[in-house]
Parts: C-alpha cells; sequence; structure tokens
C-alpha cells in the first residue's frame, strides 16, 4: 500500500475517532458514536497491516497475540459489574502507558523497522519524541496502577505524605529533563532505560499522596496522560491516527480534570500536591463537640416519604459501595406509584469518576432524563418536600456556604437543607473525606437514618408497601 | 525552503487540541464515564505501532529483542481496544428514556 493512501486512510480513522466523541453528546447518538470508534479501529490496524506487508508467520503471531488480548478485554468487559467502573478504567489507563513504553522501546532497538534511522544513530526529533512518549507513558503506567489499587482498596486511600515529598519530586522531574537532554546528545541505550525507570517512579510519587475522594480528578488526569502518552508516539511513527487520537484524549482528560476540580473548588494544583485530607483531620478532631441529631429509622422514613408530594435523591459514593442503585429504583418505582414525583441530583464530584453515579442509576434501569446535574436541579431543593441523601456526604455540606474557614468553602453544593425534610442514610456521624464534620446532620429539619444504604433503602420500601 | 513534515503533523496535533476541546465540551455530563471508557479505547491506536514493532523481524527471527515489545505491546493494547469498546457498548446500552407504556 502506497504511504499516502495509507496515511488518507489514517487520517480517515481520526475522523471517525473525533466523531466518535461526538456521539456521546447525548445517550441517543452515542451508540452510533462508539461504532464509529470501532470502525476507525479497524481501519486503522487494517492499514497498518497492508502497509507493513509483512504476511509471514510473524503475521500469524500478530494475530494469536491479538487474538489473546482481546479475548482478556472481551471477558473483562462483560464480567466487571458497574461499580467497579472506575478501577476499570484507571487499570486501562495504565496498559495503554504500559502499551507506549512498549513501543518507544522497540522502537529505540530497532529505529530501521520505523525508518528513524539506525541504532546509535536516531533522528534528534525522533528520539526526543521517543523519550517523551516512554516517559510520559511510564508515569501514566506506575500513577494508573496506583490509582487502580487504591480505588480496589488493595492500598489504603488515605494521602501518603513525607518530608520533602515535593522537593523530592521536583528534583526528578528536573532528572526527566536533563536526561532526556543526554540521550540526544549521547544516544546511550542506557539513559534511555534510566529515563524509563526515572519515570515510572515519579508517576508512583505524584499518585500516592492523593486522597481516594480526589480520585476524579487522578483518573482524569491520567486519562489526559495517556493521550498525550499516545501523541508523542504518533509524532515518533509520523502517523496522524495517533497524533489525532492523542491531542483527543488529552485535552478530554484534561477537560474533565478541569470540571472535577471546579466542582471541589480547588485549583488542579492543589489537588496534585495532595495531602487535602491529611492535613484537615487533625484540626477538625479538636473541635468536635457533641451536638444533638434526631435519628430515627425506617418507619419514619416511609411516613415522610409517603406524606411527600416531590422527593429529590442525592446519591453519592456510599451507594456504589454498598450497590444500593437497584434497592433505590424500586424505592423510587413505589413513591412513583404514589404519585409522589421523583428526582435525582448528582454532583459532578459524586463517586470516584465522572460520571460515576449517571452510570450506576442507568444500569439500575433509571431513565436519563429523571436525572439532574447541579445547577439543573439546585432551585429545586426548597420546593421538595423529602431530600433523601444515600452515600453522599460532604456535597450537601452547608458549611461550604457559610463558614470561610472551612476548607471546602466555596465548594458548589447541592442546597439539600432547603427541603422540608432531609432524610440521611449514614453508618455512622463520622466525616467525610474532607474531615469535616456535615452541618446538615444538626439541622432541624434533619433526619438521621443510621444502617447501610440498601438495607435501609429496602426497609423503606417494605414501609411504602 | 521546503517545509518540514514535522511542522505538518503540529499542526495536525494542534488543530485536533481544539477540535478535542471543543468536542469535549459538548459531551453531556452524565455521559463522563463512557467518555472516559472510549477515549481509553481510541488511544489504544497505539496498537499500530505495536504491530509494526512485532513484524520488524523476518523469517528466521520472529521474535528479535525489539519485536517481543511488540508483541507484549499488542496484548496490552488489544485487551484495552475490545475492554474499551465493549464495556462502553454495555454502558450506553443502559441509558434508556422514560418508557409511558411502562
Amino acid at each position: 500500500m502506497s504511504a499516502n493512501l495509507s496515511a488518507s486512510l489514517y487520517l480517515i480513522s481520526g475522523v471517525l475517532f473525533i466523531l466518535a466523541l461526538r456521539g456521546l453528546s447525548s445517550p441517543e447518538t452515542s451508540r452510533q458514536g462508539n461504532l464509529f470508534g470501532i470502525i476507525g479501529m479497524v481501519i486503522a490496524v487494517t492499514v497498518t497491516f497492508l502497509s507493513v506487508g509483512n504476511f509471514t508467520s510473524g503475521f500469524i503471531y500478530v494475530l494469536i497475540f491479538l487474538i489473546i488480548g482481546g479475548s482478556i478485554g472481551a471477558f473483562i468487559a462483560y464480567k466487571i459489574p458497574m461499580t467497579a467502573m472506575p478501577e476499570l478504567v484507571a487499570g486501562f489507563h495504565s496498559l495503554v502507558g504500559l502499551a507506549a513504553v512498549f513501543v518507544a522501546i522497540s522502537a529505540f532497538i530497532n529505529p530501521e523497522a520505523f525508518g528513524l534511522g539506525t541504532p546509535g544513530n536516531i533522528k534528534l526529533a525522533s528520539l526526543i519524541e521517543m523519550a517523551i512518549g516512554a516517559a510520559v507513558g511510564a508515569i501514566t503506567f506506575s500513577g494508573s496502577v496506583i490509582a487502580f489499587l487504591k480505588l480496589q482498596g488493595i492500598m489504603s486511600g488515605a494521602p501518603i505524605t513525607f518530608k520533602g515529598q515535593h522537593a523530592l519530586n521536583a528534583l526528578i522531574l528536573a532528572s526527566i529533563v536533563i536526561l532526556t537532554f543526554y540521550l540526544c546528545s549521547s544516544q546511550s541505550s542506557n539513559l534511555f532505560w534510566i529515563l524509563i525507570a526515572v519515570s515510572f517512579l515519579i508517576g508512583f510519587l505524584i499518585i500516592i499522596p492523593i486522597g481516594g475522594a480526589d480520585m476524579p480528578v487522578v483518573i482524569s488526569m491520567l486519562n489526559s496522560y495517556s493521550g498525550w502518552a499516545a501523541a508523542g508516539i504518533g509524532f515518533t511513527l509520523e502517523n496522524s491516527a495517533l497524533i489525532i487520537t492523542g491531542a483527543l484524549v488529552g485535552s478530554s482528560g484534561a477537560i474533565l480534570s478541569y470540571i472535577m476540580c471546579k466542582g471541589m473548588n480547588r485549583s488542579f494544583f492543589n489537588v496534585i500536591l495532595g495531602g487535602f485530607g491529611a492535613t484537615e483531620q487533625s484540626t477538625s478532631d479538636k473541635n468536635k463537640e457533641q451536638r444533638p441529631v434526631k435519628s430515627g429509622n425506617a418507619d419514619d422514613a416511609g411516613f415522610l416519604m409517603k406524606n411527600a408530594s416531590s422527593v429529590i435523591i442525592v446519591p453519592g459514593y456510599g451507594m456504589a459501595v454498598a450497590q444500593a442503585q437497584h434497592a433505590l429504583r424500586e424505592m423510587v418505582d413505589t413513591l412513583k406509584k404514589n404519585d409522589i414525583k421523583v428526582s435525582y441530583a448528582i454532583h459532578p464530584v459524586a463517586g470516584r469518576m465522572p460520571g460515576h453515579m449517571n452510570v450506576l442509576l442507568a444500569e439500575a434501569n433509571v431513565p436519563y432524563d429523571e436525572v439532574f446535574e447541579l445547577e439543573e436541579i439546585n432551585n429545586d431543593f426548597a420546593n421538595a418536600d423529602v431530600a433523601y441523601v444515600i452515600g453522599a456526604n460532604d456535597v450537601t455540606n452547608p458549611v461550604a456556604k457559610t463558614d470561610p474557614q472551612s476548607p471546602i468553602y466555596g465548594m458548589p453544593v447541592l442546597d439539600v437543607e432547603k427541603c422540608k425534610s432531609v432524610l440521611f442514610v449514614k453508618r455512622s456521624l463520622s466525616p467525610g473525606y474532607a474531615g469535616i464534620d456535615n452541618d446538615l446532620f444538626y439541622k432541624e429539619n434533619t433526619l438521621m437514618l443510621f444502617g447501610d444504604a440498601k438495607k435501609m433503602t429496602e426497609e423503606i420500601i417494605k414501609n411504602l408497601g | 525552503m521546503e517545509i518540514d513534515p514535522f511542522i505538518f503533523r503540529l499542526s495536525i496535533f494542534i488543530l485536533s487540541i481544539f477540535v478535542g476541546y471543543y468536542v469535549v465540551w459538548s459531551v453531556t455530563p452524565s455521559l463522563h464515564t463512557p467518555l472516559m471508557s472510549v477515549t481509553n479505547a481510541i488511544s489504544s491506536v497505539i496498537i499500530v505501532g505495536a504491530i509494526i514493532a512485532a513484524l520488524s523481524g523476518n523469517e528466521e527471527v520472529i521474535f528479535s529483542s525489539s519485536s517481543i515489545y511488540g508483541f507484549l505491546a499488542i496484548v496490552l493494547a488489544a485487551v484495552n481496544i475490545f475492554g474499551g469498546f465493549l464495556v462502553t457498548q454495555r454502558m450506553l446500552a443502559m441509558y434508556k428514556k422514560k418508557k409511558k407504556d411502562k
């Protein structure tokens, strides 16, 4: 296949990838968008086979490895529970990162195959691109592995901080730049390996100080990195499909990180530099005072809901942990039978990744036109009779609006306290990740329902029926 | 003077960032999770590089030091491609509108 023809076809697959993302602007067009993405991928892979044109026994092995990987991927995709989506995405990011590193290594060892020169005499521009692709890929890999371990609960979600952490990170980042510089002048393979090793290390160090609840930002950031890594390799291979995709993914992840940071009213650097939960925890323990709370049971909750004319559900990460989404939808069905208006309010950072709650509600067959974003629904709380807060905490804390001293001051929150009555399902009175007490617990109109989110919801259903 | 092809690639790159910027802002927030899984799937187009690397050997030496990395990268990227697209499809199939007849 001529180079011009294959380049044009790569361009087409790049355009199809753009259309794949464009489709996600509404649920109706999204499935078609995904199909465009698949077609784009098929074109890219086929064109690569045809342009290499090496249909010897090596080709058979490529197909075998492709099938092995593909079956593993398909198996995971069908088996994974929707609540584990953040872990899955983090895990997948790590694979993209590692694949980028492997491709860069291969291109470094055997540059002739890619038309980049000979070993020890690689074109300067290619070498720089390769080094960037490898370094960003390695950071994506080790960072995603840590994010995965934290989300999976294998590693504690608590931020790990130590003295001189930022200085060390800065030093390592500087060394990456210096190593790249010397690599370009010496073409030494040792330096290349050291560069990759150091990049693995910095990816690890960047993610460990970030707490579990900041994971939406971290996952989006790693999403962005995996894109930049792909773009770096795309420059090395002079492949427009990879460059376009890398740029798309890179900017997509960056936008998501921005949206998540805005949802917490924190700057990106504030999140990345970490230690949020750790520094605030100590102060909150000191001013902890015993304030009276009203606690109730499923009977009370059922009674309040039965007499309501509108109910707003506020789900959070706790709903995912308790797997309460199906029970919740059943409860809502019962409410609707009694002609009670029900809607769902989703905070941008509810859950552990962007859109996490929406996917879980969709899984439980909640129609997406009953689910609203913060700006769309926040004014409705004042007119609603009951707010049912299930697994959310900090995103409902009125302190964010009233107390300038609070670490979450200025964060956009759901105006849950404006409801006539608030039902707050929670296992205990412990503070959320920000380490601060939720004022909502102590309000006149709040009824605390202590217990597991799923069990409590199921009991309420019994009381409604 | 001839323009370095690198400049063309850089142009594609920069313009794609802008395209990505506007396209992603138009994505509805409720689909942010599928957005992440689909971007993850398409970034696995890096498999293109992996295939080139894997096929760089010849008839006698299929698994050379450089092609082994290619083969490994193929497995990783394939997991992502199939896993990413299929899980996205599974998620998107769940997004339904309110049904009147239910």
